[in-house]
């Protein structure tokens, strides 16, 4: 099938969609963008965390067929041009990226955190991240990135 | 396969009468998992994501089957504090931005989070066909592992709950807080006025089961007009009760003798939260202690 859908503000077409595959999938292999990683594929993860109209997903949990005519946000939609988006700088500056498979995921759920909660406490960012595993347990780093994120904001 | 995507919920249940086989999705935390572990190949996807009428909630409370556990947890935690409570304990925000008690109910996994809430709340499920609707009670809804009543042509469309009339209550042991399944869990709603108990176990045998011997003793045991400190010997026998209303198994999530010890602590835990919360309001303080 065709699916039609708004990718970081662009108006995208993919075809040859199977029904049964993930918005994941879709976006990884038929539209080019393979920020959100591919690992768990069953929500345990949070490697492939995209935004949805606005609201974090797991993209592996979302059927191709729904995001038609949906607005669709990646990470690879979050920095202007050559400029990172703050949540981006921050990582970097952390050292909270190791492997990097975890943070692409990880930064577009700490970007929906900060844009509901400007200056989230501890427990708060754990609670927004707790669904974003990382296996280099790099969790200290991330903590603080999410913490210089929200300092300069 | 064929994916469908009807608009309304009529031309929903058209499709279904149609199309019997063509399984419903909507937040997808569960039928996403089967498709990408190529563990169900259905010949047809149903999207209700588009149907308006199953993300709204009116007062009453009758709140669509799609709408997801976030809304639950923002919208409804006042009149709803039990569910709310099970709702916060789903997967992680990502899923709780998707999931909702539809699916949980559709699926009927006995480790399904807010089946224990619904059935200590007396809460009834509306389901439609083209041939019409069915409130079916929570209690009757379960029939067996991942089996509920509902008809090939059937479609789960809302939930039905009176808005709390005292406290509630879940509680749920796992490995963590976050993207756990329940190794088991327990859900509490006093009726006070009622002089009423409802109480079930879930993750604990085939289907989540209300414990009835454990809510009549209560009923007996508890004075609602001049609420006391609970005696540890009321605690004890409600624990005691509870368990016995489980008949769980032994598997990669935990033993059947650990599931009946936790039942226990659980039950005897969220009666002193829920109890506790009666004697403050009786006493007139605003402190509303939580899980």
């Amino acid at each position: 099938m065709r699916v039609n859908v708004t990718v970081n503000g662009e108006q995208r077409q993919a075809d040859d969609v199977w029904e049964g595959e993930s918005l994941l999938f879709m976006l990884r292999e038929r539209l080019g963008l393979p920020g959100s990683k591919n690992a768990c594929e069953q929500g345990e993860c949070g490697s492939c965390t995209v935004y949805l109209d606005n609201v974090p997903v797991c993209a592996c949990l979302v059927a191709a067929g729904q995001a038609q005519d949906r607005s669709v946000r990646t990470v690879e939609g979050l920095a202007e041009g050559d400029q990172l988006d703050p949540v981006q700088e921050a990582f970097v500056e952390a050292g909270a990226v190791q492997c990097g498979f975890c943070t692409p995921g990880l930064v577009v759920q700490a970007h929906d955190l900060l844009d509901r909660v400007p200056n989230p406490s501890d427990p708060e960012i754990r609670e927004a991240l707790a669904g974003n595993l990382c296996r280099c347990t790099g969790y200290e780093k991330i903590l603080d990135a999410v913490r210089l994120a929200a300092s300069r904001r | 396969m064929d994916f469908l995507r009807p608009e309304t919920l009529a031309e929903a249940l058209e499709i279904k009468a149609e199309r019997p086989d063509a399984v419903p999705i909507a937040g997808g935390t569960d039928v996403m998992v089967e498709l990408n572990y190529d563990h169900r190949r259905p010949a047809a996807l149903l999207d209700l994501t588009r149907i308006p009428e199953l993300q709204q909630w009116e007062d009453g409370l009758r709140v669509g089957a799609g709408v997801p556990y976030v809304r639950i947890i923002d919208e409804l935690g006042a009149q709803l504090p039990g569910l709310a409570m099970a709702s916060r304990t789903v997967g992680s925000p990502q899923i709780r931005n998707r999931g909702t008690v539809g699916g949980n109910l559709g699926a009927a996994s006995p480790a399904g989070d807010t089946h224990p809430v619904l059935l200590a709340s007396d809460a009834v499920i509306e389901v439609a066909s083209v041939r019409g609707t069915r409130m079916i009670p929570a209690a009757e809804f379960y029939l067996g592992v991942k089996r509920n009543a509902l008809e090939p042509d059937e479609l789960i469309v809302a939930v039905h709950l009176t808005p709390a009339k005292g406290p509630q209550q879940f509680s749920k042991v796992g490995t963590r807080n976050a993207m756990v399944i329940a190794v088991c869990s327990f859900a509490i709603s006093l009726f006070p006025q009622e002089n009423r108990v409802g109480a079930a176990v879930g993750s604990a045998a085939p289907t989540p089961r209300r414990a009835p011997e454990a809510e009549e003793f209560l009923a007996s045991a508890l004075d609602f007009k001049n609420p006391k400190p609970l005696l540890d010997s009321v605690k004890r026998e409600f624990g005691e009760l509870v368990s016995r209303a489980a008949s769980p198994i032994d598997d990669v999530r935990g033993s059947a003798a650990y599931r009946k010890h936790a039942l226990a602590v659980m039950a005897r835990r969220t009666l002193g939260w829920a109890w506790q919360e009666l004697l403050a309001k009786k006493n007139g303080s605003e402190e509303r202690p939580c899980a």
